[in-house]
């Protein structure tokens, strides 16, 4: 049961990361940015290729892959979505759809279909006994980063300009212009960073989970949407709780349950809760003052 | 007197709705100058123009003398201009304080303590709530907010969309107060009102907006003892 519950955090703290993504770009653009999955295939595509053909040591590999996502993010922003900022939000859901399989159609020409049987970076650290359960490395270090990662967003969000802006441009993007706020770099670097999260988090997952395909993004990708949106959407605690709630939850019914109905259990959870929680367990009510 | 802002012939477009139809006005150094008009005349665009939210198809702005038709939106507020604009938008789920920090977002962070006392000393009401999310604040603190917020970037000119909007009456008073003493220390005012009595009797000068025209001027006084004006907005 325990080593359950911390596989579960471990596999909720990986979709926290990429609800995070999620989150702050829909918190600031307001749109679902479902390409959002196949940057963390790209991050593990890229750490697979550091490390198998470059040679390069695990950790240089993580970067490599943060330093792609990243860019990636920035270049997708401002090819597909920038030019469609006054179109409607249909539209923009159809091109982020576009977006998702020509990353994944671009990943089948580069990478190929096989699938690739991603290195264990912690093979030489030994599983760790908690509490009469063995926890593999790569679950403490992904609890260990979502850890990390959230203190450091709320942080950067409550305590620096740049951080203050970025939650200012959220709320009204004309009344931010006119405090001096660049409002397009602003949207640049939320995309940086959701990115680049995405990257780590694709790292963790190929660790977890050994098998590199370009399909590899979605379903986790669909799972952390699914987090960010159980969480209450815009809110970065929510990502998180939303995260570890359905890591938890998803692997619980995988053992308890049925590994084939899992999937369905998580998604019916969030259904139900959405039902009494419309918007989400964290989700801002706001009260608009006229 | 020095020319602070000088609009020419501009021409503002929502897509195809020709809103703002070649208007041209001057605001002078250390003047108030107000622009009234029914709803939908176009004064919130041609306040949202100059503050750069939007752009002209047409015309020609100049603050102390330099277009800033080439400036980026969000670099018109450190030329020296701030808009406060209509329906307050505060941002809700930031605090009192922060919100006074936005508004001086393009300032020195050292400069920011002294600029936000002088804020505090007009609006004593938001020192109190600090800490507060904007969006709990009540409709008329949230004006205070947005005035304070626009102060914060020391403008040397003020455009102002509807101050008074929802406010009580002695609420109505107190914003036009402000208003008088942000004028008499140095500060360049461009107002926006639907209270046409009051913006003119404060007014050094004001213009008349209709569907996207000037089609009168004149000083304050002027303009409230002129037959039109008062028929169409001081009720007869
Ligand atoms: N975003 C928009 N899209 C299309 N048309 C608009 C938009 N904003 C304003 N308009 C139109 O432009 C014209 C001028 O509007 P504006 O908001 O400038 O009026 P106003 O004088 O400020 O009115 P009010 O006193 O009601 O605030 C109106 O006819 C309005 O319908
Ligand atoms: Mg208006």
């Amino acid at each position: 049961m325990l080593a359950h519950l911390i596989n579960g955090i471990s596999l909720g703290s990986i979709y926290a990361i990429i609800a995070l993504g999620y989150t702050m770009v829909y918190g600031i653009a307001k749109m679902l940015n479902f390409a959002h999955g196949d940057v963390i295939m790209v991050g593990g595509y890229v750490s697979f290729c550091s490390m198998m053909y470059l040679g390069l040591p695990a950790p240089v590999a993580i970067l490599a892959a943060v330093f792609v996502c990243t860019v990636l993010g920035i270049v997708v922003e401002r090819l597909a979505y920038k030019p469609l900022r006054a179109a409607t939000s249909l539209a923009v859901l159809i091109t982020a759809i576009g977006m998702s399989y020509f990353l994944q159609n671009a990943a089948l020409l580069i990478w190929g279909a096989n699938p690739k049987a991603f290195p264990n970076m912690f093979k030489n650290i030994e599983a760790i006994e908690f509490a009469g359960a063995r926890v593999s490395p790569v679950a403490i270090v992904s609890i260990v980063a979502n850890l990390i990662i959230m203190i450091a967003l709320t942080l950067f969000t409550t305590r620096t300009k740049v951080g203050k802006a970025m939650r200012a441009v959220s709320e009204d993007k004309g009344a931010a212009t006119l405090m001096g706020i660049n409002v397009n770099f602003t949207i640049s670097l939320t995309f940086a960073i959701g990115s680049g999260l995405a990257a780590i988090a694709g790292v963790l997952l190929c660790t977890a989970y050994p098998t590199l395909m370009p399909t590899t993004g979605s379903m986790p990708g669909i799972k952390a949407f699914t987090a960010a949106v159980f969480g209450g959407i815009g809110s970065i605690p929510g990502a998180m709780i939303g995260g570890i709630l359905l890591g938890i939850i998803e692997i619980l019914a995988r053992a308890y349950i049925s590994s084939e109905l899992a999937d369905a259990i998580v998604f019916g959870v969030l259904i139900v809760v959405l039902i009494f929680r419309p918007t989400g367990l964290l989700g801002k009510q706001v009260h608009e003052k006229v | 007197m020095n020319t602070v802002l000088k609009c020419e012939n501009l021409h503002v477009y929502y897509g195809s709705i020709h809103a703002i139809k070649g208007v041209s006005f001057e605001v002078g150094e250390g003047e108030i100058v107000t622009l009234i008009g029914a709803n939908g005349a176009g004064k919130s665009t041609t306040l949202n123009t100059v503050g750069g939210l939007l752009r002209p198809r047409e015309g020609m702005i100049e603050f102390e003398g330099k277009s800033i038709l080439g400036v980026a939106p969000h670099k018109v507020v450190s030329e020296g201009m701030a808009l406060c604009p209509e329906g307050r938008r505060v941002f809700a789920q930031l605090s009192v304080k922060e919100n006074l920090e936005m508004g001086a977002y393009t300032r020195p962070a050292s400069e920011i303590p002294e600029t936000l006392e002088k804020v505090y000393e007009h609006f004593p009401r938001l020192k109190e709530r600090e800490n507060q999310m904007a969006g709990t604040l009540s409709g008329g603190e949230q004006q205070m907010l947005a005035m304070g917020r626009a102060l914060m970037s020391k403008p040397r000119l003020m455009m102002l969309d509807e101050p008074s909007m929802g406010l009580a009456p002695i609420l109505v008073d107190q914003i036009f107060e402000i208003i008088q003493a942000l004028n008499k220390a140095g500060t360049t005012i461009l107002l926006v009102e639907q209270n046409a009595q009051m913006a003119l009797s404060i007014a050094d000068r004001a213009y008349v907006l209709e569907t996207g025209r000037i089609v009168n001027t004149g000083t304050g006084k002027d303009l409230l003892n002129d037959d039109s004006v008062r028929k169409a907005y001081l009720g007869g």
